[in-house]
C-alpha cells in the first residue's frame, strides 16, 4: 500500500471518527414474559426481515441480552432513527428452579436455566445502570401495573433520567385491559400494541422516533 | 423449640450511615438467614438496581430463591411523577420498605392503607 492510499485511509477514518453520530442503545425491559422477544422481533422484522431470539410460554426463555445493531425505525411521521436494540431478561427479584419442572423440562435442564436466567438479570440491571441510552418498558395489559417490579423499575429509569416508552402489550388478549397501565403512569407515554400480531405498532415507531432522536 | 420468623427494622440513621454495597449486604445476610427486613426509609432507585444485581448473583438452586420486596406506598408514588414527589419530599427514598425470603415471604401486598406480609415458618419447599 503507497504512501498515498495510507493517508487517505487515516484521513477517512478520522473524519468517520470526528462525524460518527452516536446511536442510542434502547433496552427492551419488563418483567418475564410480558412478550418483550415477541415485541423486539416484531421491530426487528418490521425494521430489517430478521428476528433477534426465540419465544417460548416458560419464563425466561431469554436468559441472556441480545443486541441488534443499527435497526432503523421509521415513523408514520416520516421521521427515521437508527438504534440498537437491546432485549433483556424478564426483570425479577426471584427465580426458583421449582417453577420450571411445572413446564415440564427435566431437573438439570431445570436448574440449568435457573441459573442462566440468575446472570441475565444481574447483567441487565448492570447495563440498566450503565450502557442504556432509553428504555422501551413492556407491561402484560392483562396483569396488574402496580406490581412492585414495574413500580420499581419505572422509578429506576426515571432516577436515571432516560427516556422512556412504555408498551402496554398483548392487547389481543380478550381479558387485556391496557387503559389500568395508561392511569398507573400517566407521566410517560403509553402504547397500547399487540406485539403477536402487530396491530398498532405504526404508533409505537412515531413515539420511538420523537423519544430516542 | 420455639420456632418463628425474626422482623429486623433498620432505621433511617442506621441505613443513611452505610454505603450503598454496605446497605445491601446488610439486607440479603439478614433475608439471607430467614428474617424479614424492614426499612424505615426505603433504598434510592440505584440501590435497589443494586440490590436485584446482587440478589441474582446469590442465587442457588435448592437453596437461596431469591427476595420479595414491596415498598409503601407503592401506587401512589407510581401515579403522581412529579408531583408526588414534590409532595413526598424525597420522592422513592422515602418509602417504607418490606423485604424477605422469597420463599418464606409467600404474600406482599398493599391492601388500601396497609402493607400486608405473611410469613410463612418453613422455608417454603
Amino acid at each position: 500500500m503507497g504512501m498515498f492510499d495510507r493517508a487517505k485511509k487515516r484521513f477517512r477514518r478520522f473524519l468517520q471518527i470526528l462525524f460518527r453520530r452516536k446511536r442510542s442503545r434502547i433496552g427492551i425491559y419488563g418483567p418475564p414474559n410480558a412478550g418483550k422477544t415477541t415485541l423486539a422481533n416484531r421491530i426487528v422484522r418490521d425494521c430489517s426481515g430478521d428476528a433477534i431470539g426465540p419465544v417460548s410460554e416458560i419464563p425466561h426463555e431469554t436468559r441472556r441480552a441480545r443486541r441488534r445493531e443499527d435497526v432503523v425505525i421509521t415513523g408514520a411521521n416520516g421521521n427515521t432513527l437508527t438504534l440498537d436494540i437491546v432485549d433483556t431478561p424478564g426483570v425479577t427479584t426471584k427465580i426458583d428452579y421449582h417453577e420450571f419442572l411445572e413446564y415440564g423440562l427435566e431437573q438439570n435442564e431445570a436448574i440449568s436455566r435457573a441459573r442462566e436466567a440468575t446472570e441475565g438479570v444481574a447483567e441487565a440491571m448492570h447495563w440498566l445502570r450503565e450502557d442504556i441510552n432509553g428504555v422501551i418498558y413492556v407491561m402484560d395489559s392483562t396483569l396488574d401495573p402496580f406490581m412492585q417490579v414495574n413500580i420499581m423499575m419505572v422509578g429506576i429509569i426515571e432516577s436515571r433520567d432516560l427516556p422512556v416508552v412504555i408498551v402496554a402489550n398483548k392487547t389481543d388478549l380478550p381479558d387485556a385491559a391496557p387503559s389500568r397501565i395508561k392511569s398507573a403512569f400517566p407521566q410517560h407515554p403509553v402504547i397500547m400494541v399487540s406485539g403477536l400480531e402487530g396491530t398498532n405498532m405504526s404508533e409505537l415507531y412515531d413515539i420511538m422516533t420523537e423519544h430516542f432522536g | 423449640m420455639i420456632q418463628g420468623v425474626q422482623i429486623e427494622l433498620i432505621s433511617a440513621d442506621r441505613l443513611s450511615s452505610l454505603t450503598t454495597l454496605e446497605k445491601i449486604r446488610t439486607i440479603l445476610d439478614s433475608v439471607m438467614l430467614g428474617n424479614i427486613v424492614v426499612l424505615e426509609r426505603g433504598l434510592s432507585p440505584d440501590e435497589q438496581s443494586m440490590l436485584v444485581e446482587v440478589t441474582m448473583r446469590e442465587i442457588q438452586p435448592g437453596g437461596f430463591s431469591g427476595i420479595e420486596m414491596e415498598t409503601y406506598p407503592g401506587k401512589d408514588a407510581a401515579k403522581g411523577g412529579f408531583f408526588a414527589r414534590l409532595f413526598q419530599g424525597k420522592g422513592p427514598e422515602g418509602r417504607m420498605t418490606v423485604i424477605g425470603p422469597a420463599g418464606q415471604l409467600k404474600m406482599l401486598k398493599i391492601e388500601r392503607d396497609r402493607l400486608v406480609a405473611w410469613a410463612s415458618l418453613s422455608s417454603g419447599r
